[in-house]
Parts: C-alpha cells; sequence; structure tokens
C-alpha cells in the first residue's frame, strides 16, 4: 500500500503549497547612520509591491517618493539632515508588509514611513509600527477602519493607531461618492455588487451598497469572488441572468480586468463601476479596450494633471526619467513623503538645528499638526489622521483610456 | 432567464482546460509513480511560448496563421522544459527513495516560475495574449466566446489523438507494458527509460496545448497562472483515478463542472448565503474530492493503484 501513502502525504504537500504563497523580499542596501561632516541621515522607509501584479501602483509609489527625498535634498530642505529612502517590497502581502516594518522599525535612522499600497497591509503594519512610534504615511490606503476602528460604520470611531496617517482619501467617502454618481449622472439602478473578500475590495463594496441602497438602486445580485483564479464565466453568467445594468466590484485591477472582460463577453449589457485600485491603464489593457470602453471608476483627489500644485512635480517627474509613470498614487506618495520631511524639519528647528533624541515619537507629534500646500492639495491630518482634503474624481474609459469626467466631495 | 444550460458549458469549458493539464499528470504518475508538481509550471511556459512565437511574428499577421505557429511554439517550449526536467532532475534520482523526486519536483516548479518572471521580458505583470477576432456564437440558450471555440475543438481532438495512441502504436502499447510492469516491460525488450521521456513530453504538449487555450480564453498569461492550475488539474487526476488518462478528462470536466455550479447556486441556497460564490468554489471542489475519495478511493475510472504495492 505504499502508493495509497504516498497519495495521501502528496495531497497534504499540496494543501500546504496551497497556502504558501512565494514569499521573500528584495531589499536595496540598509545601513547608513551619521553622515559626514555633521550631517545627519534621516532614513524614509517605503512599503509597496514593487513587484507582483500590483507592482504597476507600487513602482510609482515607490519613484514619487524618491522624488520627493531628492527634491528635499537638492533644495536642503532641513538644514544639516540628509534624507535617504529605504524601499522594500511587500507584494502586496500582508505578511511580507510586517516584516519589512520590523526590519524598517530596527533600522534606527528611519523616522517615518510611506506605504504600503494595500489596506490588508497595512493591517498587519500598523501595530508593529505604533508599538516603536515610527510614523507611517499611507499613499493609497482607503480603508475607514484602519484610522476610525472597525466599529466606524456606526459612528462609533476611533483611532486604534497614533502613528498612522494618509493622504489618501477613505472608502467611507469613495463608495459613496461612486454610488451617487451612478444613480444620479449615469442612472443606472440595477446593481451588481462583486467584491474579493479583501479588507478594501469588501469594505468598498459594502459602502457601497449602503449609499446605492439608500438613493433607491436595486441590488439584484452579489458574489464573492477569488482574485488568484482567472475564470469567472460562472460569474459572468449570473451578472447576466440577473439582468443588473451596473456591476460595482470592490478589488483591485489584476481581478477586475479579467473579471470585466468575461462580463462583457457573456453579453451582459453592463457598465463596470471599481474604486481607486482599478484606475489603472492595466485595468483597460487586461479587460481590452473594446470591452473597458465606459467603464468607470473613482479614485482620490482630483486629476494631477490638471492641479496648478501639481506642475512642479510633473516637470521634476519628467525631468528624473523615471522608467515608470507615477499611477493613480504618485501624487499622494510625494505628499506622504514630503509629509514626513516636514514633520521632521519641525522636530529639528524646535530643537536648535539638531535632531534630538527619540525623534520617532516627536516625528509622529509633529505630523498630527503639519500643513503645506502639497502636489494634490492641501495636505493636512484630523484626528483620526485622515487626509482633510476630501477631494475625489470619477474617470470614465473614453478611447481606450481614463479620462476625468466629474470631481467633487462626498456630501452625504 | 434558465441560466444552467450555460453554467454547465462554462463548467465544462474550464473542465476541459483542467483535463488537458490533467493528462501529463496521470500519465507519468501512470508510468513512473511520480507526481511531477512543475507540470502547472510546464503548462506556464506553453504560454509564455506562444506569447513569445506572437510577438516575434510580424505585426499584423493573422491570427488564423499565428495560431498554429503559436501552438508549435509552445509545445517545442513546454516538451524541452519537461524533458530537461525528466533528464537532469528526475532521471538521476530515480530507484532512489519517492520523496526525493516529489521535492525535486516542487523545488523546480518554484524555479520554474521565479525564472520567467525575472528573466522574460515584462513578466512581472500579466502579459495580454493575442485575441481571437469575432463576436460570441449563440446558440439557443447557449453563448461560447470566440476565445473558447479553440478550447471545444482541442479538448477532444487531443483527446481522441491520445487514445489513438496510447491504444493503437508500438509506443503507446509499450507505454502501457510499461505502466503494468516496469522491469517485465524491460525484458520484453522496450526501451523504458525513452517511453518515460515520451511520457513526459507527450504530457507537456497537452498542457502547452492547454496554454494556448488558456490565454485565447482569458486573455493574459502570467507567471503563476499554473500554479493553481496545476493544483486544481492534479485534484483533477485524482478524482478521476490518477494513472487513468480518461479519468484525468472526466475528472477535469467533473471538477470544472462542480466548481462552476457551486459558484452559481450554493449561495442561493437559503442559509448558504456565506458558503456560496466564486470564492469558496475551490472549497467545494475539494470537498467534492474528499467525497468521491471515501466512496472510491481509486478515483471515478481508476483500477489499479493499490495493486502495484
Amino acid at each position: 500500500m505504499r502508493n495509497r501513502s504516498l497519495l495521501i502525504l502528496t495531497t497534504a504537500v499540496t494543501a500546504g503549497a496551497l497556502t504558501l504563497t512565494a514569499c521573500g523580499s528584495r531589499d536595496d542596501k540598509g545601513g547608513a547612520g551619521n553622515g559626514d561632516s555633521g550631517n545627519v541621515t534621516v532614513t524614509i522607509g517605503l512599503d509597496a509591491p514593487l513587484t507582483g501584479e500590483l507592482s504597476a501602483l507600487g513602482l510609482g509609489i515607490k519613484n514619487s517618493a524618491d522624488l520627493a527625498v531628492k527634491t528635499a535634498n537638492k533644495k536642503e530642505y532641513v538644514k544639516g539632515v540628509t534624507f535617504k529612502l529605504e524601499s522594500l517590497d511587500d507584494q502586496a502581502q500582508p505578511s511580507s508588509g510586517q516584516q519589512n516594518a520590523t526590519k524598517l522599525v530596527a533600522d534606527k535612522t528611519v523616522l517615518g514611513v510611506v506605504g504600503p499600497l494595500n489596506s490588508g497591509v497595512a493591517e498587519s503594519m500598523q501595530k508593529v509600527f505604533d508599538d516603536a512610534k515610527l510614523a507611517q504615511v499611507s499613499p493609497a490606503n482607503t480603508n475607514p477602519s484602519l484610522s476610525q476602528g472597525t466599529k466606524w460604520a456606526s459612528g462609533d470611531k476611533k483611532r486604534g493607531y497614533k502613528s498612522y496617517f494618509r493622504t489618501a482619501t477613505t472608502d467611507a467617502i469613495q463608495g459613496p461618492f461612486a454610488a451617487q454618481y451612478v444613480v444620479n449622472e449615469a442612472k443606472k439602478t440595477k446593481a451588481f455588487i462583486i467584491d474579493d473578500k479583501k479588507t478594501y475590495g469588501a469594505g468598498l463594496a459594502g459602502t457601497f451598497k449602503g449609499e446605492f441602497e439608500k438613493l433607491g438602486g436595486k441590488v439584484v445580485g452579489t458574489q464573492h469572488i477569488d482574485p488568484e483564479t482567472k475564470d469567472f464565466s460562472a460569474v459572468a453568467t449570473e451578472v447576466k441572468s440577473s439582468g443588473a445594468d451596473v456591476v460595482y466590484y470592490g478589488g483591485e485591477y489584476p481581478a477586475a480586468g479579467p473579471l470585466a472582460k468575461q462580463i462583457k463577453e457573456a453579453g451582459a449589457k453592463v457598465t463596470v463601476v471599481g474604486g481607486d485600485a482599478i484606475f489603472s491603464p492595466e485595468y483597460v489593457k487586461l479587460a481590452g479596450a473594446a470591452a473597458a470602453e465606459g467603464d468607470f471608476a473613482t479614485s482620490v483627489g482630483a486629476p494631477i494633471e490638471q492641479l496648478p500644485s501639481a506642475k512642479e512635480f510633473l516637470a521634476n517627474y519628467k525631468a528624473e526619467n523615471y522608467k515608470e509613470t507615477f499611477e493613480a498614487y504618485g501624487g499622494y506618495a510625494y505628499d506622504s513623503a514630503w509629509a514626513i520631511i516636514e514633520a521632521v524639519k519641525k522636530v529639528v528647528d524646535g530643537n536648535g538645528g539638531k535632531l534630538p533624541d527619540g525623534a520617532r515619537a516627536k516625528v509622529v507629534e509633529a505630523l498630527q499638526g503639519v500643513s503645506f500646500e502639497g502636489v494634490t492639495g492641501k495636505v493636512a491630518f484630523d484626528e483620526f489622521g485622515d487626509t482633510t482634503n476630501k477631494q475625489l474624481t470619477v474617470y470614465k474609459v473614453e478611447g481606450g483610456a481614463f479620462k476625468p469626467v466629474k470631481s467633487g466631495t462626498f456630501g452625504g | 432567464m434558465n441560466e444552467l444550460p450555460q453554467q454547465l458549458v462554462n463548467g465544462l469549458l474550464l473542465g476541459s482546460m483542467y483535463g488537458l493539464v490533467a493528462v501529463g499528470y496521470t500519465m507519468v504518475y501512470g508510468i513512473v509513480q511520480l507526481i511531477n508538481f512543475a507540470h502547472g509550471e510546464i503548462f506556464m511556459t506553453g504560454g509564455f511560448g506562444a506569447l513569445t512565437v506572437w510577438l516575434i511574428l510580424p505585426g499584423g499577421t493573422s491570427l488564423w496563421i499565428a495560431l498554429p505557429l503559436m501552438i508549435i511554439g509552445a509545445v517545442i517550449v513546454a516538451t524541452t522544459i519537461a524533458v530537461g526536467a525528466e533528464r537532469f532532475a528526475y532521471r538521476p534520482l530515480r530507484g532512489g527513495p519517492r520523496l526525493a523526486p516529489l521535492i525535486t519536483a516542487i523545488g523546480l516548479s518554484l524555479a520554474l516560475q521565479q525564472a520567467v518572471w525575472a528573466w522574460y521580458p515584462e513578466a512581472k505583470s500579466a502579459r495580454t495574449f493575442p485575441q481571437i477576432p469575432g463576436g460570441p456564437i449563440e446558440l439557443g440558450p447557449v453563448t461560447i466566446q470566440t476565445g473558447d471555440v479553440f478550447l471545444v475543438l482541442a479538448a477532444p481532438v487531443c483527446m481522441a489523438f491520445l487514445a489513438f495512441f496510447v491504444m493503437r502504436t508500438r509506443t503507446g502499447r509499450g507505454m502501457q507494458a510499461t505502466a503494468q510492469d516496469p522491469d517485465t516491460a524491460k525484458l520484453m525488450g522496450i526501451n523504458t527509460d525513452r517511453i518515460i521521456v515520451v511520457a513526459f513530453a507527450l504530457g507537456a504538449a497537452f498542457a502547452a496545448v492547454g496554454a494556448v487555450a488558456y490565454g485565447l480564453k482569458y486573455g493574459v498569461v502570467d507567471y503563476k497562472m499554473g500554479f493553481l492550475l496545476g493544483l486544481k488539474a492534479f485534484t483533477a487526476a485524482v478524482l478521476g483515478g490518477i494513472g487513468n488518462i480518461y479519468g484525468a478528462m472526466i475528472g477535469g470536466v467533473v471538477l470544472g463542472v462542480a466548481e462552476t455550479m457551486a459558484t452559481a447556486y450554493i449561495n442561493h441556497i437559503p442559509g448558504m448565503e456565506q458558503l456560496g460564490g466564486q470564492s469558496w468554489a475551490n472549497v467545494w471542489a475539494f470537498v467534492l474530492l474528499i467525497v468521491v475519495l471515501l466512496a472510491r478511493p481509486q478515483g471515478l475510472l481508476g483500477e489499479r493503484v493499490a495493486d502495484r504495492a
């Protein structure tokens, strides 16, 4: 019976392999401490998916933060301090994110961290950073519970981590904003809601659903998908027979693209709508330009290209010749890094031009009070660490690319 | 609208793809009792092989001309890697403990994934695959996508070819003999080493055809597309009775239909809302596997798993 037991063993190994995903992180050289001639080196950590399916967004964040660091050094914005960026790759995995957080905490020169991209990853990092009193500013997390506690929806808002800040607007605003646009402007009232069960996707789908039903829309079906697979044909058929005229997807573009493609191919006459994580040229590429036509996505802030405050950023980004574009979160990443730089400046200035002991806690305190004109508008944080800038924009796919159609704030 | 016929077709298509890949697992297992965990990645390299051919061809080439070349490219890449793996990774370990080649296969699987990730241009995110132009084909209540047409044709043709090959050709009969008793087969003058290579190559060729179908169906290929699909195909092979080539195809279809049904209907059963939906399809697939193995430990069509111990 040796074969049988081998088969059982193999099945066990298979199950193990299912739970295992590619791990390991790639990192740039660490180290550095005090620089030469009395110049202190302050490291700004960065954590984002630099490889894998979401790397387009992650690399945009990395480049933009890099630009902020270079600009601060070039301008000698903080006298006696040279900034350095240490980028770590989290592959959009919470476990890698936590390892990276631990690593950044261990490096004493790190006074602030930009990132991560994914709300789910942020959850695994928050406590590590908070215990070390290390400031974290995410350019892209939109799940409300990260800053306002898990009971935020019932009005019981409680900030869990004093060291967590973000420059991105939350889904508490994004989902309802999309719902208002869908009902009032696009005149669609029968929605099929799909999410990927992740912190971000499920949260976003939930906030959309609440507002959509309040506005008189009808939810004709719901589905939860596994973003690791690519066969959504069963879901697509269900969407078609449900008679929905709009599909709201809470999730990210690697699954949203193929999902939209299969839904449209199945013959469902629907518009696919999603949040900031499908607002990427990759979405159009994966869904196919023809299938994606007319779909829309909401994203945080106003379109960077149209903001007067972003001119300098755009010019400098171009001048640095980065290989990848800054994507949806570039401006926010720049502002996140710059907020940390501002906070460090405040701490250094308040201590007679020197970095004090216990600088980390002081940077967290200083961050709470920063206020400056950033790439994406005014950057400041409220009592939860959320941005005070509540601007959102609807982007529609026209001619194979996302074009801004409406900017505004959610007033509900 | 009654969506059952459409869901059955969806399941059938998904299952045919599982079947095409499962054949590779089952053939290799039938002959050398090795579960070739790198098979999912061989499937993946087939997809990239086809993509490479498409990228080399001058832009604007009609897909009808390109497709045969892409299949050939996919088959060449996949079989080369499979035969290479057999020669350099598995053969030196033959006769050793059973676990050694198994662990080697897992290592090879990771190595292939990472190699494509690292060295194939722009493979760090999904790469788009050419699509068959034209709208869907309507057959009564059922819609078939142009991208699926290839799969609809390729799966039965491949299976018929395999059946013919195994039953009617000298090499095929040699495979059967080696599967039944490798030592006696060797004494009868069968070059078992060659038979094993043929089994690996044939499995890889099927996987490569499956990979082309995958690209046409989903519009993308990526470096980890073989991981989950490989596991599903392996499950299909076990479900159908590992070692039995017809079982692999039937197991694939059963698994595909089961997943589709689980996605479409379980969340509509009152009280089961939380346990349905596409994210639970994998769970139900494995529940089905366990149930089948409890009732028929040898799988649906399997006959001789235990008698060789």
